[in-house]
């Protein structure tokens, strides 16, 4: 083991250019006589195109095209697509209404593309863009989650009568029904998880270029997932044949899910540049940004948990109307669904669940995974449900879960709703969660809050995620149109150093110093010889990306499997150097050896051999590389108990988090430190969601929080420090036995803020408050609560 | 056009600029500075964050006509990939930077601070930098980031 190994907290090598400002980020980047995108967007929620005139913009100086949504369809460039498809109760696919790219007869949201205007410079083209001058005819609009699909709202597409993609279920209703009947006690509750907005610092954008000589396009993007991007962009919106668009996703920064999708602009922007022949430019302005990246969660919830007299769980009843916005976006449709209802068991042995959920189209920015996509939803609703059966049970909610964790002993354990969980210990994750959270010593602290006359509340999240998306057959079975492996080509150089072609994205993960660190202790290398290269189609195997946390379970999980391709080539290199059959001689630290001898050559030497094959074996290929593909075989299972606590003040209902605790199961750790930052990363996320953030349209279907001084973004002065620890419970299933911490902390932290607050307002007779818990929330809670006692 | 000559990190540079054209945009596009970033260009998010005479500037809201005479530093200026300052380094060395597009803002607010307050407190290094947004980190590791490097400074 050296310093660089597995497990070791490795400084991150991609750091000295992000800190001196080197990194190469999408707006960096330029080409010769390149042209900039402006887009005409909607400023009404639901409307009809009556006409677009062009004149005004065409005369504007510097405007080079206005393009239109007719055009882009005379021009055969097909509609924006969802990958998945989910088949209702009964048994029909949902309704994937036509969502063009530019607009053509009707406008469905504020953002939505009516034109593009090309200038010669960006201010030529956002001065063409207003000039164009567009006739509506306003429509009503329909924006609440609650009631789009009921009778008498606005209806947005024909394809989908009362504004209803799917109504789908997952679970034996009738036998959960029964068990409800029989069940000694029950608790329901009623909430919005509410709609996000995800901000990535780094604003979306787009460069297309096109080669008249050649024919071949490249757009440089930001994205998670570039290969991807470029099979829809070929094989279902028609841009070009796969060869012949090459997509290269550089620095990337931030993207939480938002930029896993394929959007209007860069397909608009690949079209253009062909249609102008000059590469062509766009990069979202923050407003932009705001109402077109796709938003995340939107669920209107009611759910039910029934217990028996000892709060032994019987049965689960969920209901969900899941806002998937205006059109669906790439992956839009499986989020709240198999994403969201296959996780409501969480860490329990719930033997029945039921949930159904209306996926409903509304006047509003499309909705599609962000950070954790649907395992936030889910766990909110079963570690809700959970605290206040305790609550009303009188049981102490820790107490309440260890009597229905599935236990140590009990894995591989199938859950009612498809998931097999492969490994886990949830009761020494709580124990631990416990110690760290000093919860022993709560109420002292509880009290010392009453004296000075604030509300404490402990709250707790016993979160389960499915990490590692996925095995293809079981995406493929499900209605999924794509396969979820991942790929790596392990490349020595005759020099002895070495390239890693992988095809997931790093746009803040460390796959620079993590994917080194795994190849340099597999292979015995130096870990300052190993080069990581992602992000271009043109120079990394197929790859399916990065998010889901599937980067270490499956993307390494793939380098894996290449690495072992190497050493056994390299056995039968070094057989035949050290005169030894290939079986006699074994691998370690970088050193084929012959067994029981001191024979060894060094896997650099072998390396050149390979590529220098004087002396070689007859029969065997020269060059050192390999590629390997790997199918996970399961999801990971990635686990935890966060604790989170929180001090109210009743005055003016500012909520403080004054201590938050998680102890999570991520497997196999690779880089301590990186686990910590992404934990912290995404616990804040998840704060952001329980106290400050929300995207809130008005009636109109207005965007009332599209700039950051209206969408409350968590700062360095409004979230707290953690203490974050892990347990290791190796995933049994992958070559490395890692199980994914990307989205943990997003996904565990809205219901351990959210039930923090709940505990603390009890006290004073509270019983609801959505998130975020602003201060006039909580504070008019408090003050209703005091008027109904009153009363 | 208004011909401005600009002090930035150090070298003089004469540059042709619109009246209404920010010092983020005459970085980025006339100087090639591209290590400055644009988040929100509305003065919220500090990813455009530079020094102007050592105090910290969100340097979309300034006009570079007006920065005549100032003494500039972006974060080209602070250090280098073989040279890092010591609020680099400990960026580095607390594990304070992922995906890196806030990262410039964040390390200019904090040499700001540090030179203000040898010694800040973690609460005046989190107000010190609650101007800066960052989506990916949580904030913790870039506040050790920078107590690391006060302590460094300032034994």
């Amino acid at each position: 083991m050296t310093d660089m190994s597995i497990g070791r907290a490795v400084k991150r090598t991609e750091d000295l250019r992000f800190i001196t400002g080197k990194g190469h980020y999408l707006d960096d980047f330029s080409r010769p006589h390149q042209t900039y995108a402006a887009f005409v967007r909607s400023p009404h929620a639901h409307a009809e195109i009556k006409k677009i005139n062009k004149t005004k913009a065409l005369k504007v100086p510097g405007v080079v095209a206005v393009l239109t949504g007719d055009e882009l369809a005379a021009d055969k460039i097909g509609t924006l697509i969802c990958g998945w498809v989910i088949k209702g109760k009964d048994g029909s696919p949902h309704k994937a209404p036509p969502h063009p790219a530019l607009a053509t007869k009707k406008v469905r949201y504020v953002g939505d593309h009516v034109a593009v205007v090309i200038g010669e410079t960006l201010d030529a083209a956002k001065d063409g863009a207003e000039a164009v001058e567009v006739e509506y005819r306003t429509l009503p609009a329909a924006v609440d989650t609650a009631s789009a699909h009921k009778p008498g709202q606005p209806q947005l597409h024909a394809e989908a009568p009362n504004n209803l993609c799917y109504d789908w279920e997952i679970g034996d209703r009738a036998k959960v029904d029964a068990a409800f009947s029989g069940a000694a006690h029950a608790v329901k509750l009623q909430f919005v998880n509410n709609r996000l907005v995800p901000n990535a610092i780094e604003p979306r954008a787009a460069l297309a270029d096109y080669d008249t000589g050649s024919g071949e396009f490249t757009l440089y993007t930001t994205s998670q997932n570039p290969h991807v991007a470029r099979l829809v962009l070929s094989a279902f919106i028609g841009i070009a044949p796969e060869h012949k668009l090459r997509v290269i996703a550089p620095d990337v920064g931030g993207g939480f899910g938002s930029k896993i999708f394929i959007y209007a602009e860069e397909t608009v922007a690949l079209w253009a540049a062909r249609k102008i022949g000059r590469p062509v430019k766009w990069t979202a302005e923050r407003s932009e940004s705001f109402v077109s990246d796709a938003h995340g969660r939107d669920h209107v919830t009611t759910a039910e948990l029934a217990t028996d007299k000892d709060g032994k769980f019987l049965a689960m009843r969920v209901n969900t109307v899941a806002n998937l916005g205006a059109y669906l976006s790439t992956f839009a449709s499986a989020v709240p669904t198999y994403l969201y209802a296959t996780l409501l068991a969480g860490q329990y042995k719930t033997p029945l669940i039921y949930c159904d959920v209306q996926g409903v189209f509304t006047n509003t920015t499309p909705v599609d995974a962000y950070r954790g996509a649907g395992r936030p939803e889910a766990t909110y609703v079963v570690e809700r449900l959970v605290e206040e059966m305790a609550a009303k049970l009188k049981i102490a909610p820790d107490e309440l879960r260890r009597r229905n964790f599935v236990q140590a002993n009990e894995f591989p354990y199938t859950t009612p709703v498809i998931h097999q969980y492969d490994c886990g210990d949830f009761q020494r994750a709580q124990r631990e969660a416990l110690r760290v959270a000093d919860v022993a010593g709560f109420a002292q602290r509880k009290a010392d809050a009453k004296k000075r006359g604030k509300l404490r509340g402990l709250g707790y999240s016993s979160y389960i995620e499915a990490c590692g998306i996925a095995p293809s057959a079981a995406v493929g079975s499900l209605g999924g149109g794509v396969g979820l492996w991942e790929s790596a080509t392990i490349r020595f150089n005759p020099t002895g150093n070495v390239s890693i072609h992988v095809g997931t994205h790093s746009h803040g993960q460390s796959h620079q110093t993590t994917f080194a660190q795994v190849v340099a202790d597999r292979l015995g290398v130096p870990f300052e010889s190993v080069e990581i290269v992602e992000g271009d189609t043109a120079r990394t195997p197929f790859g399916m990306g990065t998010y889901g946390s599937r980067s270490a379970a499956v993307g390494l999980s793939a380098v894996s499997k290449a690495a072992d391709k190497i050493v056994e080539k390299g056995k039968k290199i070094a057989g035949h150097l050290l005169e030894a059959a290939p079986q006699d001689i074994e691998f370690r630290d970088g050193k084929f050896r012959v067994m029981g001898t001191d024979k060894e050559v060094g896997i650099a030497q072998v390396a050149f051999a390979a590529y220098v094959p004087h002396n070689y074996p007859k029969d065997l290929e020269p060059g050192f590389e390999e590629t390997a593909f790997y199918d996970p075989l399961n999801f990971s299972f990635p686990a935890g108990t966060h604790v989170a606590e929180v001090e109210i003040d009743p005055e003016t209902g500012t909520t403080e988090i004054v201590n938050y605790s998680a102890v999570d199961d991520f497997g196999t750790i690779i880089n301590p430190m990186i686990v910590e930052g992404q934990v912290h990363g995404g616990i804040v996320q998840g704060v952001g969601q329980a106290l400050l953030e929300g995207a809130v349209y008005d009636a109109d279907g207005q965007l009332a929080s599209g700039s950051y001084m209206d969408y409350t973004m968590p700062r360095a002065d409004n979230v707290p420090s953690f203490k974050v620890e892990t347990i290791v419970v190796p995933s049994p299933l992958n070559p490395l036995g890692v199980k994914g911490c990307g989205e943990a902390g997003a996904i565990a932290a809205p219901a351990a803020v959210m039930n923090a607050v709940h505990d603390a307002l009890r006290a004073v007779g509270v019983d609801k408050v959505e998130m975020p818990a602003t201060p006039h929330r909580v504070w008019s809670a408090i003050r209703n609560a005091k008027k109904k006692a009153a009363k | 056009m208004i011909e401005v000559e600009l002090a930035v990190n150090g070298e003089r540079e004469t540059v042709s600029v619109d009246a209404t054209q920010t010092l983020l945009d005459v970085l980025r596009t006339k100087l090639g500075l591209t290590g400055t970033k644009i988040g929100c260009n509305q003065g919220v998010c500090g990813s455009c964050t530079v020094l102007i005479d050592g105090k910290p500037a969100r340097s979309c809201l300034v006009l570079a006509a007006g920065c005549r005479g100032r003494a500039i530093t972006t974060i080209e200026g602070v250090g280098t990939a073989d040279a890092p300052s010591p609020v680099q380094q400990a960026f580095i060395e607390a594990g304070a930077v992922q995906c890196g597009y806030c990262t410039p803002g964040m390390v200019l607010a904090a040499e700001a601070l540090l030179r203000k307050t040898k010694r800040p407190s973690v609460p005046e290094i989190r107000e010190a930098l609650s101007g800066n947004l960052c989506r990916c980190s949580g904030y913790t590791k870039i506040v050790d980031a920078v107590k690391l490097a006060s302590e460094r400074a300032a034994p």
